[in-house]
């Protein structure tokens, strides 16, 4: 369970964040949808403590991020914008890493990396140096690292970016398994129809403030489009031109 | 396990699999510059001492007017060359290193008892040049003083009578000593050393991890970022120290090659040399570790980082500059600053001096808290939102 309470977080004279407030429940996978620009990466930085809001809450699991930001990581596993592998390492020995920097036993390590490596279907390619992996190969051992502590709440910045329509299609299945297994999922998107295909709830975000929080069938009823896209851009545009 | 040994033990086996940090860790750092330093001091001992003891090849200019003068250079290993045409220009363009120019009247005025005038043609911008025209001199003073006794001896006089004063040096320098001078730059090398060795570790761990988009994955885990850090630069300082324990003992081995007995020095530098050397490098190591992580990480990207941690190795040569330019005597507010102690110290090593225990205790007292000051500004650095951020 996350919560996010009116959130701000400015640099300099860039709004990035205004006064967003959503929740993302356990069992369900929440959408942050907005266009680029619209504060997402900030928004989920925030969440899991790389930065400090100016002002407003967070909590994971009742654990304010404010006071107490090692057990807030502890109980996330994040997939962040940047997923830079170390190239030198394996597949696995890359895994581990994260698994021991969750302070967790070299047996656990062993058992949960072949359980995701299974899971994610990188048996092929856990024993080989991560230099020139592909873009889903690199991804998957991403999320195999973010996901080695077994967290209750998963965090995906943009997880489908470039990977192409097979890597898409797996990673989509990935999180609906998640979702199974009773976690809660929320990843940010600008792609309509990934929202649309997998979300419980739908955080539509635009200049750093929340303009719609609810499921795919209210927010076409909230906007009388019956696509959801067109409601997208109705929400979006909106906005745009009030703001204007 | 502590996070601080995971984040050490990975960063010290991604780089070892790294060929080039290896080769710059083990090879080039401490390799080079010892070899360098023994081949550079070889060749000009060995330059000194084939000019000392060789013929000194020297033109003369009119010999014809001095046939004894001439005979006693000839007697005194001296290898009389045909004169050249234009003198001047012989020594300008360094046909030659010095000649001699005995002028037609030599004779007139030799015959009269009068000063005879002769001309040393040098040139003294020219290094070895100089060491010639000083043997020449050397010569031409003796046949002047020898020939002056005899007509002193003529008159009925005692040659004493041009002696009112009798001059004896007593060189107080040691075998080591006089080495010493040679070796002023040896501290430096040990500290380039470790330079070179911590160099590729300081920038790939900082800039070069947020450049490869890692940094913000590994700081979403749940470490306190002063254990991230100093993992970091535990790996970086193992690796520089590396560097400067194989130089040090790359020293000693080269060092006997070196042809210090020939011009009379002796080294100091056994078992004790390299222990007292490592004890004093072992804390400005990690201090210089630290400062390269620093620096690399106030960086905004690799490149930078590789700039600015170039331009950071000129600093330990200050004080190694000052030292062998300007020499000073060692005092003991010298042994309570990093880099000046450790320079002191070692070149006193190497002399085969006296090093109190209280200098030792105060380089490393007074490098550590140097140390401490720069782990808490790259804590304060580690701890700032925008370190994690790429681009």
């Amino acid at each position: 369970m996350i919560e996010v309470r009116d959130l701000h977080k400015t640099f300099g004279n860039v709004v990035a964040v205004d006064g967003a407030t959503f929740s993302a429940r356990d069992g369900e996978i929440t959408g942050l949808l907005g266009p680029n620009g619209a504060g997402k990466t900030t928004t989920l930085r925030c969440l899991y403590t790389l930065m400090r809001p100016d002002s407003g809450t967070v909590s994971v699991d009742g654990i304010d991020a404010a006071t107490d930001p090692l057990n807030v990581r502890r109980k996330l596993g994040v997939l962040p914008d940047a997923r830079g592998l170390y190239k030198r390492l394996t597949a696995r020995e890359n895994i581990a890493y994260f698994g021991r920097l969750h302070g967790l036993d070299e047996a656990t390590i062993r058992a949960r990396s072949d359980a995701a490596i299974a899971a994610l279907d990188m048996g092929d390619i856990a024993e080989r140096r991560t230099e020139g992996f592909s873009q889903g190969q690199r991804v998957k051992t991403a999320i195999a690292r973010a996901l080695i502590h077994d967290p209750k709440n998963v965090i995906l910045d943009e997880p489908t970016n470039g990977l192409d329509v097979m890597a898409t299609r797996a990673m989509r299945e990935f999180l609906k398994r998640l979702k199974r297994e009773g976690r809660c999922v929320l990843f940010s998107s600008h792609i309509m129809q990934e929202v649309a295909a997998l979300c419980d709830r739908i955080v539509v975000i635009a200049h750093g403030r929340v303009v719609a929080d609810a499921t795919p069938d209210a927010l076409r009823a909230q906007t009388g489009e019956s696509n959801l896209e067109d409601a997208f851009v109705k929400l979006i545009g909106s906005e745009e031109g009030l703001a204007a | 396990m502590n996070s601080l040994v995971v984040v050490f033990l990975k960063e010290v086996r991604e780089n070892l699999r790294d060929r080039r940090t290896v080769l710059n860790t083990l090879l080039t750092g401490p390799l080079f510059a010892p070899l360098i330093f023994v081949l550079l001091i070889n060749t000009v001992v060995t330059q000194e001492l084939d000019k000392a003891e060789k013929p000194l090849p020297l033109p003369i200019v009119g010999a014809q007017y001095a046939p004894n003068l001439v005979a006693a250079l000839k007697q005194q290993n001296v290898d009389v060359q045909p004169a050249p045409a234009d003198a001047e220009r012989a020594v300008r363009e360094q046909d030659a290193d010095v000649v001699l120019r005995i002028g037609a009247d030599y004779a007139t005025y030799w015959d009269k008892g009068e000063p005879a005038q002769v001309e040393i043609i040098y040139d003294a911008s020219q290094r070895f040049a100089t060491t010639q025209a000083g043997r020449l001199r050397a010569l031409l003073q003796l046949y002047s003083d020898r020939t002056g006794a005899m007509r002193l001896l003529a008159r009925g006089l005692s040659p004493n009578v041009l002696k009112p004063l009798s001059m004896a040096e007593r060189d107080q320098s040691t075998p080591q000593s006089r080495a010493s001078q040679l070796f002023s730059m040896l501290p430096y090398f040990f500290i380039l050393g470790g330079f070179v060795g911590g160099m590729a570790l300081a920038i790939d761990t900082t800039s070069g991890e947020r450049e490869r988009q890692s940094l913000e994955p590994l700081l979403a885990n749940p470490v306190p970022r002063w254990q991230v850090l100093g993992g970091k630069l535990g790996a970086t300082s193992g690796f520089a120290l590396t560097s400067v324990l194989l130089s040090v003992f790359a020293f000693a081995v080269v060092g006997r090659f070196l042809p210090a007995g020939k011009i009379g020095m002796t080294l100091e530098i056994g078992p004790s040399f390299a222990a007292g050397t490592m004890l004093v490098m072992l804390p400005l190591t990690a201090l210089l570790a630290t400062l390269q992580t620093l620096v690399a990480a106030f960086a905004k990207s690799y490149r930078e980082a590789q700039t600015y941690v170039s331009l950071l190795m000129f600093v330990p040569a200050i004080p190694t500059m000052m030292l062998s330019f300007v020499p000073i005597k060692t005092q003991a507010w010298m042994y309570a600053v990093p880099l000046l102690s450790q320079q002191v110290i070692i070149t006193r090593l190497l002399r085969g001096d006296f090093v109190p225990v209280s200098g030792f205790v105060l380089s490393i007292v007074s490098t550590l808290a140097a140390l401490a000051l720069a782990y808490a500004t790259a804590t304060a650095i580690y701890r700032s939102e925008r370190l994690a951020i790429s681009a």
